[in-house]
């Protein structure tokens, strides 16, 4: 195997992995704020016993997240020294821009937030709980920043040595791409934590656990659960436009289009046979085309538009991205569903469906992982569409030998988090809130 | 072309001030961490130094962090080259990284296998501590490069002589930090022990530095005339001495900063013997990675320089404002 194909492997292994825990982060921020906000105006001891119970599965989900956030950093330099070099000029303040802004606000507050309960006063807690919230969210931004720089570079000029120099930084940071996909990433994030809080207050509601602390954790859980979905289906709809517009042969890909044509079909499930360049499955004809403008009949290019040696693997794009809206579409049945049960208050009694609400705490990670999958592997061969090949990006002077070294350390070590993170989460849900 | 220069230099001063808060800062936790089986023997001790970095340590490594992105920032050629270079070395950092912050939170919570966290966390710590130093070492010697400026050693080319000398001079230096902030937080018996550890790391500490210094003083030529060497050797001389008077007068607040202080020494040795250079060139002075031909552009040195002169006061201002909630000796309950 070639050193790029393994530094590739590496990089989407090691971010597939970090960017479970900041999805969760950024969700149990928002719930402890939540729950923290209820307590200081309400005084009531079970929205403390809520956010104590939170913070703790933070600590263990953020030391993970930290961790291996790390290497990413780091990763830029070790695994993609050929992109660094090219692009420090606007790629690096974004990322120093990170730690400053956002990373020193989140790491120095979480600390008063998991150890100084009752060494605060409730308001400079509640602060502290308010700034995690912001710097997690501040830290998304950041990072989502120079990936959409990325999908859709913008305000840079390349100079007379030929090299990407920064000419805007607002126009790099606002590129056309980031509000959007800011949106959807963080929607994705608190969607997680909805889904993940009510699992967890099903559990104990439908085992007769932790009283009312259990019944009002299970109501946020499922207000949350009924919004976000919903809300995420519009951000992925603007996204989906978005797309369209600024990367046409991405967008083909996501639905297996391959000619150009007025009236393009959306499909619900299928499978692309690359060879003969033909999409099978069931499809509403038209739709696309509906959904890009409101027009049945607008014209959606094709990738046979583009030169084949630009398409990137069109049927994994495909199933990645079906994977995604089609979890989307059912949370969004699921949450209706829990919200007419609570509506009617005969949630606390449907053991059926609090039976089911544990079982859905893996759905939104894989819909996370999925969509990314779509949208950086979609991205290929480009590592900055249309500027860079991520062929010339990798580090000259690292080994395939020295790749597969690392590789396989990550591997190892990262199963350990991960069984260590699951057995651990599962005491501390089996500990509960306090009594 | 004046005026790219100034920033040129400017960053030079920025990124080290960054690596200085780094090593001060997490030296002190990776310090506890390479420490603890030599000044805490119960269990209790345990957690009561582990506790004492437990809400801070985090905060401390994003130092390491922005520094790392700094460097991207303003000198991109000199983050390739050395990320990429030390490839090995750098996997073993995150390596040992990884580990020393997971086993904290582990070694809580897996109470059957706590001692098998807990080896995981000194080593981790000590690991870290050694490996900043030995690359510190590779970056001040010099390493051989091509005039692509890509690196054309090997892993066993990090490990010369010279190199491991920083890097047990770091890791000195850092277990002083370490147990100069032990003695800060503690109390009764954990504090004699750590004051014990204070002691004797000020005499390695004294063999160490001036190893250090006579062997930069080898190495490097024209030193004699470079006021900055000088005034390294000083402040480290000084910040050992105030160790050794406040450790007789079992002086509890003012040890860290002293080691504090002799640490920064250190680093200001690095500056007199390094700038302009970045990496140096061990093969051919010519192929040196220096700010001059390294840096970004004039801009992009513009932009950074406005976020780090307002970001980072405002960091410094609420960091502080949170080691003041923190204050005082720690106890063992002090866990979530
Ligand atoms: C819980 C997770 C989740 C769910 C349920 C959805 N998405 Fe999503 N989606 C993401 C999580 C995500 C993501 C992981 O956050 C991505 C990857 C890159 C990005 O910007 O967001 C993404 C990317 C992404 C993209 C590609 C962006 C690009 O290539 O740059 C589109 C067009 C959509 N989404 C559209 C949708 C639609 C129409 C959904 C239907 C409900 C949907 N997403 C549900
Ligand atoms: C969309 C993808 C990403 C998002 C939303 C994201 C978000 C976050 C968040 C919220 C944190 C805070 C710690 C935590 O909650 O676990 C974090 C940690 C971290 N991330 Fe990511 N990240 C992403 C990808 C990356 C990438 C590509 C890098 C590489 C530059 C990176 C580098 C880091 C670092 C260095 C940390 C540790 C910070 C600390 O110690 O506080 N992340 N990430
Ligand atoms: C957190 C969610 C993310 C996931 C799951 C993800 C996933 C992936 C995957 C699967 C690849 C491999 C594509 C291929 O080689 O075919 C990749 C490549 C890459 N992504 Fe992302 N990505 C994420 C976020 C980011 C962010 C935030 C950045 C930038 C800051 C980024 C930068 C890159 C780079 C530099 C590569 C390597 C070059 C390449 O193979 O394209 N990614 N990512």
């Amino acid at each position: 195997m070639s050193a790029l194909l393994l530094a590739r492997i590496q990089f989407a292994f090691t971010i597939g992995f970090h960017f479970l825990f900041p999805a969760m982060t950024l969700g149990t921020a928002l719930i402890i704020l939540i729950s923290e906000t209820l307590y200081l105006a309400k005084k009531d001891e079970v929205y403390k016993k809520i956010t104590d119970f939170m913070a703790r599965l933070l600590g263990l989900i953020f030391v993970i997240g930290a961790a291996t956030g790390i290497v990413m950093e780091f990763s830029f330099g070790t695994n993609w020294s050929g992109y660094s070099r090219a692009v420090g000029d606007v790629f690096g303040p974004i990322l120093a821009a990170e730690g400053v802004i956002a990373f020193f606000l989140e790491s120095v507050f979480i600390g008063v937030l998991l150890f100084a309960r009752n060494k605060v006063s409730p308001k400079v807690y509640w602060l502290a709980a308010l700034l995690v919230f912001v710097g997690g969210h501040l830290s998304a931004f950041w990072i989502v920043v120079a990936n959409s720089w990325m999908q859709t570079p913008a305000g840079y000029a390349i100079n007379e040595a030929g090299k990407i120099v920064l000419t805007s930084f607002t126009g790099a940071v606002f590129n056309p791409s980031t509000i959007i996909r800011f949106c959807h990433t963080v929607m994705a994030s608190w969607m997680t934590c909805a889904v993940m809080l009510a699992g967890i207050a099903g559990y104990y509601v439908r085992k007769g656990l932790h009283g009312e602390t259990a019944r009002t954790m299970l109501k946020i859980g499922i207000i949350l659960f009924a919004l976000t979905p919903f809300i995420q289906l519009a951000t992925g709809h603007i996204h989906a436009i978005e797309v369209i517009n600024m990367q046409p042969e991405k967008a083909a890909a996501f639905e297996g289009h391959f000619y150009t044509a007025k009236g393009a079909p959306l499909y619900a499930v299928g499978f692309v046979d690359e060879q003969n360049e033909k999409t099978y499955g069931i499809y509403a004809p038209k739709a696309l085309s509906f959904l890009y403008n409101f027009d049945w009949n607008s014209e959606i290019k094709g990738l046979k538009d583009f030169p084949k040696e630009n398409w990137p693997p069109v049927n994994f794009v495909f199933q990645a991205y079906h994977i995604m809206a089609g979890i989307g579409i059912l949370l969004i049945a699921l949450g209706l569903l829990g919200a007419y049960l609570l509506w009617t208050k005969k949630i606390y009694e449907n053991k059926l469906y609090l039976f089911i609400l544990p079982f859905l705490i893996p759905l939104p990670h894989i819909a996370h992982e999925t969509g990314w999958m779509a949208a950086e592997v979609g991205r290929q061969p480009w590592i900055i569409y249309k500027l860079m090949k991520t062929a010339n990006a990798a580090s000259v002077v690292v080994t395939a030998g020295e790749i597969v070294f690392s590789l396989f350390m990550f591997f190892i070590i990262y199963l350990l988090l991960a069984v260590m993170f699951i057995k651990l989460f599962v005491k501390i849900v089996q500990k509960g809130p306090a009594a | 072309m004046e005026n790219i220069q100034n920033f040129q230099i400017l960053w030079f001063v920025l990124i080290l001030i960054l690596f200085v808060g780094y090593s001060l800062l997490d030296g002190f936790d990776l310090g506890i961490g390479a420490l603890l089986p030599f000044i805490a023997k119960t269990e209790e001790e345990k957690d009561i130094l582990i506790n004492s970095i437990g809400p801070v340590w985090d905060g401390n490594e994003v130092w390491l962090i922005t520094g790392g992105g700094a460097l991207f920032a303003a000198f991109p050629h000199a983050y390739a080259t050395a990320f990429s270079g030390f490839y090995l070395a750098m996997m073993l950092v995150l390596f040992a990284l990884i580990f020393r912050a997971v086993s904290m939170e582990f070694r809580v919570n897996d109470e059957n296998r706590s001692l098998i966290w807990e080896k995981a966390f000194i080593v981790g710590s000590g690991l870290a501590a050694l490996l900043f130093g030995v690359a510190l070492g590779n970056v001040v010697y010099g390493v051989p490069l091509d005039n692509k400026m890509e690196f054309t050693g090997s892993f066993f080319t990090l490990l010369r002589p010279v190199p491991l000398l920083f890097g047990v001079t770091g890791l000195a230096a850092i277990c002083l930090q370490g147990a100069s902030y032990a003695v800060m937080k503690t109390e009764g018996e954990l504090q004699e022990r750590s004051f014990r550890a204070v002691s004797i790391l000020m005499w390695i500490n004294l063999i160490t530095a001036i190893t250090y210094f006579m062997t930069m003083a080898l190495i490097v030529q024209s030193l004699t005339s470079n006021w900055l060497f000088y005034m390294a050797i000083l402040v480290t001389l000084l910040g050992l001495a105030g160790i050794f008077f406040s450790s007789r007068k079992k002086n509890d607040s003012a040890l860290f900063w002293e080691s504090s202080f002799s640490f920064i020494g250190l680093w200001l040795a690095v500056a007199a013997v390094h700038f302009p250079n970045l990496i140096k060139a061990s093969n051919d002075q010519n192929l040196s990675i220096t700010i001059f031909n390294s840096s970004t552009g004039l801009q992009t040195l513009k932009l950074m320089s406005v976020i780090a002169l307002i970001g980072m006061p405002v960091v410094i201002a609420y960091t502080i404002f949170v080691y003041r909630i923190f204050k005082g000796k720690t106890k063992s309950s002090d866990h979530y």
